[in-house]
């Protein structure tokens, strides 16, 4: 226990009312998405209208497949990329891996409307037209250096002579990486993925810019309609909120009701 | 006996630093071999060179009278024991013995019989599912040794594999590595700061500083004849002196001339003198070679460690007898307890 | 080994096409002007000179003034909030730094968004404020509004970044102050506090960053005319088309970012060697 602790209420009702402040826009959000009417504000009774249109909607539907999809090849490519990027810089020499790093920090740390410029006076420099296509190599190139950054820890950890132990025993180099190192650093894969996926899904300012050719993702979409609001939007959300919550519920649980089964295991 | 490995002018540079210095070294099949140093000296480099994780700037490795250096480590029928064991973490005590088996895809059937055998040489029978990452320091240490010698490659390479054990559990080691080696049959390679554990296991000791060999032989050799300084002060505890060869079976020092069974130097070539503490005895102060005044007394179980300062250095000697501090004592040994080296040095 | 450090050569490719060839791209548009058919770029310090407008001067102005009200409002309130959920026991630790991360999973436009419909005109408030028979308040297209819309954004940040500092702090440190005779308050502030700065620092860098750059929230609860920093840039490359101011405004950008970096990462080292003696490195 640190410090302060006199009154009991004070931190329920201060950390309860920042709960609100995040939680409430999000659940009126929620339960207008339910509405029977086009308002936003004024409640009209109970109706699943919205979810209808937003499923009849070819633009929705089609955002919804872009941000899907693009999010999904995005994620096993940089995560494929980045580990085997991660790997080898952890062999190499203090003067590759530092520069490497360094460079790789840069979109990690640049704010993010001057990475995407950055990919904007790519594509137009090369003369390839701005689509799905340079939406998805935007979004590889941003990953990146994420899964990079989550793997390295990992691998500072690992025992540099496993690798060595592998090949001793007959494995070859690839063989030795699937087998042995791949395994070892798979929690870090595998948060790396999720990073890259969630930073590709929820992505607005790179896609934006580098987008064309009316592709769009669910941010380009929620974007260019927030002048003409609409609950279809309210509904997409709802659903994606749901989602989203229910996989990070699994994601933090599942971890401790296997632990506590390991513990009354043993 | 077979000549397995023969090292030929082997030169190692990391970024300008020379670390190996052109090692000629010749390794016999069934031999266990200890590459002895203190750490820096090269020993750890010329086994990972033998292991295939190096490759050496100069110089030719022959195995099997067969030149490797471009043969990766996954081709070679050698196998390491690593310093801190390099178990896989995420397999269980059966899975890292069969893994190079498995790579090598034999039957599940053979695995299983390969594995028990070597569970049951190491001594670890009925640990076959253990988590490799719940053994003590001794079990993850027999868990590597099987799962190398499971391969049954012709040379084990062991990288100081008992450094991470405690003393008790050090020595009881030495000799089960002893007795793996002899029942399996084939050679050692060990690598060890430690000179206990070299004259302990060895049948062969290379003696290794600044990536030069000092001296090769059996561990008799090496800890009674000592080819230079260097050596005579590593391995074990001596009395290091200067003097001169006045003539064969003649030495000088101290402002004495002693009777002394070396010979086949130079006339008044100056010369290093070992003289090990348990070749000394204390007498009474008129039958003693050397004299001097007892100036400290240890007992250190077995014997005494008595410092006795002569007049030109302070002499260890190791014996049973106390004797008393500030007392006159003389000091006795024979002509064979002198052993002279060339202060030449080298190899 | 060899062979493993080869599998970082391919994206050492990769990285040199997508990082630093636009890094080059956005430096060399910064310093041009569209030349003529021969010579495609004509160097210019035109680009710089422009945005010294007083117009332009005042965008920047506001975009930090934003961005620092922003860093404030988050430290005073996500500090308590760090230190509370520091406090309790571990498994609600767990859950309540659960429910500040979800929202930050959920898309940040949705978020902003649900926003419009809580502040606009005839929005919830002031549906509740008529109803109780009070005048209503313009709220939507207001610095309020931006504001809110960041600290809404970027507070998680902040508090997950002191949390982590508070959490890792060594129980005996408290235990040893108070020992010394230091009451709650007097280790709060002689002990707890220069501790947990490392973490208040990055949490500054965590939101203080992103506010100065984006260019949603004051879309979505600024309104069309209201412009920070980030709303110049997408303005130059979107609707107007001048790519080369453009790029130096994010040059200018780029530059005020790094140097505030450099700042905090003197302050934090600083900070740092103050403590060297008591928590070390605390994450």
């Amino acid at each position: 226990m640190v410090g302060i602790k006199k009154s009991r209420w004070l931190p329920v009702v201060v950390v309860g009312t920042i709960l609100l402040f995040f939680y409430l826009p999000i659940l009126i959000l929620m339960i207008f998405s339910f509405n029977d009417s086009r308002s936003l504000t004024v409640w009209a009774g109970f109706s699943t209208q919205w979810y209808t249109q937003l499923f009849r909607s070819r633009d929705m539907m089609e955002a919804v497949m872009t941000s899907v999809s693009v999010a999904l090849i995005s994620t096993l490519i940089s995560t494929f990329v980045g580990t085997l990027a991660a790997i080898g810089l952890s062999k190499s020499r203090k003067v590759v891996k530092e520069v490497v790093l360094q460079v790789n920090s840069l979109p990690i740390l640049n704010p993010e409307i001057v990475t995407a410029i950055g990919f904007m006076l790519l594509f137009s420099a090369f003369t390839i037209q701005r689509g799905y296509t340079t939406m998805l190599l935007a979004h590889i190139a941003f990953s990146i250096p994420y899964v990079i950054l989550s793997i390295l820890p990992k691998l500072r950890l690992l025992d540099p002579n496993l690798a060595e132990a592998a090949l001793d025993l007959g494995a070859t180099p690839w063989q030795a990486l699937i087998k042995v190192i791949v395994p070892q650093i798979l929690p870090g894969i595998v948060s790396g993925a999720l990073i890259a996926f969630t930073m590709s899904f929820d992505d607005f300012v790179i896609s934006y810019f580098v987008t064309g050719n009316g592709v769009k993702n669910i941010s380009i979409l929620v974007y260019t309609m927030s002048r003409r609001i609409n609950p279809t939007i309210n509904a997409l959300s709802t659903i994606l909120v749901a989602i989203i919550t229910i996989a990070l519920v699994l994601i933090n649980v599942l971890p401790m009701m296997k632990k506590k089964e390991k513990v009354s295991y043993e | 006996m077979r000549k397995l490995i023969q090292f030929k002018n082997i030169v190692k540079d990391f970024d300008g630093t020379l670390v190996l210095k052109g090692i000629n070294l010749d390794i016999y099949e069934n031999e266990f071999v200890t590459l002895l140093g203190p750490s820096g000296c090269g020993k750890t480099t010329l086994l990972r060179i033998l292991g295939g994780f190096l490759e050496q700037t100069q110089g030719e490795v022959m195995f099997d009278q067969i030149e490797i250096s471009k043969v990766p480590p996954y081709k070679r029928e050698i196998n390491t024991v690593f310093q801190r064991y390099a178990l896989f973490p995420h397999m269980d005590v059966f899975d890292n013995i069969a893994f190079g088996l498995r790579i090598k895809k034999q039957s599940e059937e053979i695995i299983k019989q390969k594995v028990t055998k070597m569970l049951k040489l190491v001594g670890l029978e009925g640990y076959d599912h253990r988590a490799v990452t719940l053994l003590s320091g001794g079990q993850q240490q027999r868990v590597a040794i099987a799962r190398a010698l499971v391969n049954e490659p012709m040379v084990l390479l062991l990288d100081e594999p008992l450094g991470a054990l405690d003393l008790k559990l050090r020595k009881e080691m030495q000799l089960e590595l002893k007795k793996i080696q002899k029942e399996v049959g084939i050679t050692f390679i060990y690598v060890t700061h430690d000179q206990e554990e070299a004259l302990t296991m060895s049948d062969k000791i290379v003696v290794l500083n600044e990536g030069e060999i000092q001296q090769i032989g059996t561990p008799t050799d090496i800890y009674n004849e000592p080819e230079n300084r260097f050596v005579a002060d590593f391995i074990g505890e001596s009395n290091i002196l200067e003097g001169i060869m006045i003539d064969d079976y003649r030495v000088y020092f101290d402002d004495k001339e002693f009777e002394c069974v070396d010979y086949g130097f130079n006339d008044n070539e100056e010369v290093d003198i070992v003289i090990r503490p348990e070749d000394l005895d204390i007498v009474p102060l008129d039958m003693g070679k050397l004299t001097g005044t007892v100036v400290s007394s240890l007992f250190k179980g077995v014997h005494y460690e008595i410092v006795v300062k002569t007049q030109d250095r302070h002499m260890i000697i190791h014996t049973t007898d106390d004797a008393t501090v500030d007392q006159e004592v003389g000091l006795h040994f024979f002509p064979e307890d002198i052993h002279v080296m060339s202060k030449l040095g080298a190899y | 080994m060899r062979t493993f450090s080869n599998l970082v050569k391919p994206y050492i490719a990769w990285m040199s096409v997508f990082i630093v060839v636009p890094m080059l791209l956005i430096i060399l548009y910064a310093f041009t002007t569209v030349g003529n058919e021969v010579l495609p770029f004509k160097f210019t310090l035109d680009n710089f000179i422009k945005f010294f407008d007083p117009v332009f001067l005042r965008v920047l102005g506001k975009s930090l003034q934003v961005a620092l009200i922003t860093t404030v409002i988050s430290i005073l309130i996500g500090y308590p909030v760090a230190y509370f959920i520091a406090n309790v026991k571990e498994n609600i630790q767990t859950l309540l730094i659960l429910l500040v991360t979800i929202p930050m999973w959920i898309n940040m436009l949705v978020r902003t968004y649900a926003w419009i419909s809580i502040l606009s005109d005839n929005g919830l408030i002031n549906s509740f404020l008529s109803k109780i028979g009070l005048p209503t308040v313009t709220m939507m297209y207001t610095d309020f509004a931006v504001v809110l819309g960041m600290v809404y954004n970027f507070l998680p940040f902040m508090i997950l970044s002191i949390y982590t500092v508070l959490a890792k702090l060594d129980k005996a440190l408290i235990a040893a102050s108070y020992d010394l005779g230091a009451n709650r308050i007097q280790t709060f502030i002689k002990v707890v506090f220069p501790l947990s700065l490392p973490g208040v620092i990055s949490g500054i860098t965590l939101v203080f960053l992103p506010a100065v750059s984006t260019f949603v929230i004051p879309k979505f609860l600024g309104g069309g005319n209201y412009m920070l920093i980030g709303n110049l840039i997408e303005t130059q490359f979107i609707t107007v088309g001048e790519w080369n101011f453009g790029s130096a405004i994010s040059l200018i950008m780029a530059m005020i970012i790094m140097i505030s970096m450099v700042i905090t990462k003197k302050f934090d080292k600083n900070v740092e060697e103050n403590n060297s003696s008591g928590g070390g490195r605390l994450w």
